[in-house]
């Protein structure tokens, strides 16, 4: 693979799991609304299929820009080529056993990570080489570090800590005790989206770099503050999933008062509205700008509905409701996607002289945005309904679900919507990424 | 690390219904992870949408576990049949046993402080 490349070919799998991963959703939603629809992959099958096509699709996506970004902006070239190649295969061959796994029924694991124990060891060893390849790599660089150096490092050792301690519980004294492994589990699956969450950030703060033209959004004072913010969120802010498991209270005071100050990015938000829409007007021609932007959106919506149900209060009535599913596809497509689109789009533009014919691609994202917000404000009035009924009246689990069903519904059709709008950007993308210099 | 092995140790330290936790019911707990159960069910909350939180399942019909053995025997409209055989349910029982005695949720009897914070009666 050449050092430029290896990046995109990471990058064009990560679109085809994409495509694919979304369509499983769609799949998983008929199911929910329509039982026993499409038997041949029943529901327990499809779900955990669209969760690790999507996850891959977001870490495979980042890895490939990490890739991508280091020698061509930093003149870095990579320490080993060939542990990128290593690296590839051995996390598309793990990935196509844990698909296969799926489809063949055999499970062993836990929510998220459902495939049989064993196929956590090749995930940690690609880890591994990438670590020692990122590294090896970005130690060489002089002077100061811009923070998405910082973030992408972090990302990385946080995915191989979380990761082990997600897989703790094959050890009697973490799986035997309920308690302790549903908290253990939280606290690795919390820090975990934080570590992929690193990854993607640093992959924003990099873009705005770069269209900016301006190195200080990289370097300043407030970029690395809000890192160390987001670092301490990633460590101690996992326990809002686990309010109301019986661990030490102390667990969730902690973990209440961290959440807490994401009010911090929220108050920065609004004071720099003004600012990103001038920013806005200036780089609306750049189709990775307006994913960016998309992104931006989403940050606001989902960083309130994050802090609502961050306050025990409120988590007492939304936990374990489509509220907290809301919040996991706002921020997994609307943030995660829409910055890692930007992405894509970046390097796609740096890959032809000529101009990128790009109407598909602006269809594209109005739709997929448009049916996200629909299947969000479904997601919500679901969560909501579930929890006014489950606590304010005798239905059982059956009504209150026959209740909530036309939401589901709603978020069903969206879901389609939501599709169609990945595929024509997927579509789109493909060619446009692995095109010859010169060619559209 | 500190942190971590705070958590791992004090901060989860909890004994209520260890006793339940028998042989049967880790083989159960083995049977809830083959079957992928947690992909349309939940604990505390935590899981899959598609049925019942499984937490107190037992409880809530008065510790008869008639219908669970029925449901888990024949499957219903939304669960799969999975063929289970009568050991393989007698350890998801137990197993469902073990959670339903270990704590409760939803919790039914809490004050509201004007902090935000929820304190368990």
């Amino acid at each position: 693979m050449s050092k430029f490349q290896s990046g995109k070919i990471f990058i064009g799998t990560s679109l085809l799991a994409l495509a694919l991963g979304v369509f499983m959703g769609c799949l998983a939603a008929l199911q929910f609304v329509v039982p026993g629809f499409f038997e041949i992959l029943p529901f327990f099958k499809s779900r955990p299929l669209h969760v690790s096509l999507v996850i891959s699709w977001i870490f495979m996506c980042a890895i490939g820009g990490v890739y991508y970004y280091l020698p061509r902006y930093h003149n870095l070239p990579l320490f080993s080529p060939k542990l990128v190649a290593v690296h590839y295969w051995i996390f598309v061959g793990t990935g196509l056993a844990i698909l296969g796994s799926y489809v063949a029924g055999r499970f062993g694991g836990r929510e998220y990570w459902e495939f049989p124990p064993i196929l956590a060891i090749p995930i940690i060893v690609s880890w591994v080489l990438f670590a020692v390849n990122y590294f090896k790599t970005v130690f060489r660089k002089k002077g100061k570090w811009p923070v998405y150096l910082w973030m992408w490092g972090t990302g990385i050792f946080f995915f191989l800590y979380t990761f082990l301690e997600a897989n703790l519980w094959v050890f009697s004294y973490f799986g035997d005790n309920i308690v302790r492994e549903i908290t253990i589990q939280w606290k690795a699956y919390g820090a975990l989206v934080g570590s992929w969450n690193m990854l993607v950030y640093g992959t924003a703060i990099f873009l705005m770099e770069r269209i900016s033209g301006n190195p200080k959004v990289g370097t300043s004072k407030m970029a690395y503050a809000l890192f160390f913010l987001g670092l301490v969120n990633l460590m101690f802010g996992w326990a809002h999933h686990t309010y109301l498991v019986p661990s030490a209270p102390w667990i969730r005071y902690f973990a209440y008062a961290v959440s807490m100050t994401e009010l911090l990015i929220l108050a920065r938000i609004i004071w720099n509205w003004k600012s990103t829409l001038d920013t806005a007007r200036k780089f609306k021609h750049l189709m990775s700008y307006q994913f960016l932007l998309a992104s931006e959106f989403w940050i606001f919506l989902n960083l309130v509905l994050a802090l609502l149900i961050s306050v025990p209060a409120l988590n007492l009535f939304t936990h374990g409701t489509h509220i907290t599913v809301a919040h996991s596809m706002g921020s997994t497509i609307g943030i995660n996607t829409m910055i890692l689109l930007g992405s894509v789009f970046f390097i796609c533009r740096e890959s032809t002289t000529k101009k990128l014919k790009l109407k598909g691609v602006k269809m594209g994202l109005w739709l997929t945005n448009g049916a996200l917000l629909t299947f969000w404000i479904s997601l919500i009035l679901a969560g909501y309904t579930k929890a006014r009924l489950s606590t304010g009246s005798d239905l059982s689990f059956q009504q209150i679900m026959h209740e909530v069903a036309p939401y589901l519904m709603v978020f069903t059709i969206a879901g389609i919507g939501l599709f169609l709008g990945i595929a024509m950007i997927v579509s789109s993308a493909l060619p446009k990424l692995f095109a010859k210099e010169g060619e559209e | 690390m500190a942190y971590s092995a705070v958590v791992y140790t004090s901060g989860t330290e909890y004994a209520r219904g260890d006793s339940f936790f028998t042989e049967e019911a880790k083989r159960g707990k083995q049977l809830f992870q083959k079957y992928n159960c947690i992909s349309c069910h939940q604990i505390y909350g935590l899981g899959g949408y598609m049925g019942p939180d499984l937490t107190n399942a037992l409880s809530n019909r008065g510790d008869d576990d008639a219908v669970a053995r029925a449901f888990l025997k024949s499957g219903t409209g939304k669960m799969p049949n999975f063929n289970l055989d009568e050991s393989e349910i007698d350890g998801l029982l137990a197993y469902l046993k073990y959670i339903d005695k270990a704590g409760t949720y939803p919790i039914e009897h809490y004050e509201l402080s004007p902090l935000g914070t929820v304190e368990v009666i």
